[in-house]
């Protein structure tokens, strides 16, 4: 099949190639970057205009992973709906299963035990790490820098297992339900928590050793697609990628969620919104992260249980099930979706791997939302990125695209 | 002296008077309906005067009521937000079904830019003055506006699910399919 959208934006290309005419002679070139091309991490195209190897213009098509999550999602009881959010930003799954839980308890009025918030903030900063980490050993590899990333995966994988402890799966969590967790962490999980927060941070050292300071990293990085705090703001950053530009929003410190107000962190920021300023805003962030999971593992309450006592909205035990009635009309009304819900419009937001990532919910009562909208975080920045690579070369318009963290199931949804 | 919510309601009820009043929808943020015509001053008003500084657009986006009247169709909602005072509010203005179009906020802010095309795609709601409006998630060529209500996600009752759709023979042509499985 053709591609007319691609055609279209060549030929505008090609009569700015028409039209152009260099000193030297030579002519502006086309080049397109993706849809799938390794280095773009991701299924999203650039059509580029090039002037030899520095990009005059640049055009995004996105779209290729559209799954209309949206349009799903008005057609799915609410406890459905965790897996699509999953499916957005898949490197930080849990973030987004927390924030529409969050949601919906907001929305339902629920009050969720300290207990609970704190192993959700676990979870939470667990996954940013793991975004964080994926951000920045990549970013090293687009420079060149396999080694780090490399070692550092190794972690990864550890934090996927604390989370296949946890929910089962590994990569798309589905994690929680309303109210709470599925069911209370085994020792296993508590023992590979403590486990990765004994090993990592040395480890987190020892990659940091490795590219920080490395002269080739940096003199890739430093001055490459700056953008000021103004254009930021103006184009909608949020995340690291902002407090790169030297902005401290953070929402979990400018509307705590979840218990985020009884812990200690910095919200590391940058100055000038460079490609560097966003691996080590993200950099320190990891180390943050660190220190709320350690708040939050110190201060976790013994009592609370893992779940709060909502039995309109919360499955009973599975034993119960079989030989209670009540709970078998319980389960049999949540699994089929006809919980108690109020008529009305919330919007939640969490601070995502990447930003705010909002959920505006309109509910009419019914056992599906009436209308319930992502606010992705990568959408709204990645339209920058034409203004980002002007003049760039083409190189550094690949580490600016792995230093703003673009996810291609984020910016589709 | 930070803003307040009543404050801010207060401002902009003072000038906008019969366009504006209170969203009751609302459980959680300070939430307005506008008249159409009025958004793009409410907003431009919201974002310049500094004593409420809504520096921020957090989100926009579109929503279909079938079930109202004519003229209040198509709904827009705008998130701002003022990250000084950390109000935020949400905005809201409803459109006809015939010819439904609204004021672009890419003047006020960039971002507008990328979500006003999503909603262009969903919705087919047209934003007056939009550098670049076209489909951004769905292809080009397509021709409906997939979130509005008349598009139902599956037919309970369709009657494509035939086996000839899936390169096979119907068993007998007088049984309906879902008998046979």
């Amino acid at each position: 099949m053709s591609q007319p959208l691609t055609k279209r934006i060549e030929d505008r290309y090609n009569e700015e190639i028409r039209v152009r005419e260099n000193e030297d002679g030579s002519e502006l070139s086309i080049l397109n970057l993706g849809p799938t091309h390794p280095a773009t991490h991701g299924i999203f195209q650039n059509v580029l205009l090039m002037d030899g190897e520095r990009i005059v213009d640049a055009e995004q098509t996105i779209g290729y992973i559209h799954r209309a999550f949206e349009k799903i999602a008005e057609n799915r009881p609410f406890y459905q709906i965790t897996p699509l959010t999953d499916r957005m930003n898949y490197c930080s799954s849990p973030i987004n299963n927390m924030g529409w839980w969050l949601t919906v308890e907001k929305l339902l009025g629920i009050e969720i035990p300290k207990r609970v918030q704190y192993m959700r903030v676990i979870v939470m900063e667990l996954a940013r790490i793991g975004d964080h980490l994926i951000c920045n050993s990549i970013l090293g590899v687009d420079s060149g820098a396999f080694t780090g990333f490399l070692h550092i995966f190794t972690y990864r994988e550890h934090i996927y297992e604390i989370f296949e402890e946890i929910c089962g799966a590994r990569l798309t969590t589905n994690m929680g339900r309303m109210g709470g967790f599925e069911r209370d962490w085994s020792d296993a999980t508590w023992a590979k928590l403590n486990k990765f927060m004994k090993d990592f941070p040395a480890a987190w050292e020892e990659f940091d050793a490795l590219l920080t300071r490395n002269t080739i990293f940096m003199h890739r990085c430093i001055n490459v697609g700056p953008i000021s705090a103004e254009k930021a703001i103006t184009y909608g950053f949020t995340g690291p990628n902002l407090r790169a530009a030297g902005v401290d929003y953070d929402i979990r410190t400018a509307t705590p969620y979840s218990s985020y107000e009884d812990f200690e962190f910095d919200i590391p920021v940058g100055k000038t919104g460079d490609t560097y300023d966003r691996y080590m805003v993200r950099q320190q962030e990891v180390r943050e992260s660190l220190k709320i999971i350690r708040q939050a593992l110190d201060k976790m309450p013994k009592e609370g249980g893992y779940h709060a006592d909502v039995p309109d909205y919360y499955l009973p035990p599975k034993q119960e099930v079989y030989t209670n009635m009540e709970a078998l009309i319980y389960h049999f009304k949540i699994v089929m979706g006809e919980i108690p819900v109020p008529k009305g419009e919330v919007y939640s937001c969490v601070e995502g791997g990447n930003g705010e990532l909002g959920f505006y919910l309109i509910s009419d009562g019914s056992r599906v939302p009436y209308r319930l909208h992502f606010r992705r975080p990568c959408f709204i920045y990645y339209q920058a990125f034409t203004e980002m690579v002007k003049g760039c070369y083409l190189s550094d318009a690949i580490l600016i695209l792995s230093s703003l963290n673009v996810i291609a199931g984020e910016i589709d949804a | 002296m930070a803003l307040t919510k009543e404050e801010l309601l207060e401002k902009i009820t003072a000038r906008y008077g019969e366009s504006i009043r209170m969203d009751e929808d609302s459980l959680d943020l300070p939430a307005v309906i506008i008249d159409s015509n009025k958004a793009h001053d409410l907003i431009k008003f919201l974002r310049d005067e500094p004593s409420l500084s809504f520096n921020f657009m957090t989100d926009l986006c579109g929503a279909h009521f079938p079930d109202n009247a004519p003229e209040a169709q198509f709904a827009l909602i705008y998130h701002l937000h003022n990250w000084l005072d950390n109000v935020r509010i949400r905005i809201k203005a409803f459109l006809n079904a015939e010819n439904p179009s609204i004021d672009t906020m890419c003047d006020l802010y960039l971002a507008a830019n990328w979500m006003e095309r999503e909603t262009y795609d969903f919705y087919g709601i047209d934003f007056k003055g939009h550098p670049d409006l076209r489909r951004i998630l769905n292809m080009d060529e397509m021709e409906s506006f997939p979130m509005r209500k008349e598009f139902p996600l599956e037919d309970q009752g369709r009657t494509d699910k035939d086996d000839r759709y899936f390169g096979r023979e119907p068993q007998t042509n007088n049984v309906p399919n879902n008998e046979l499985r």
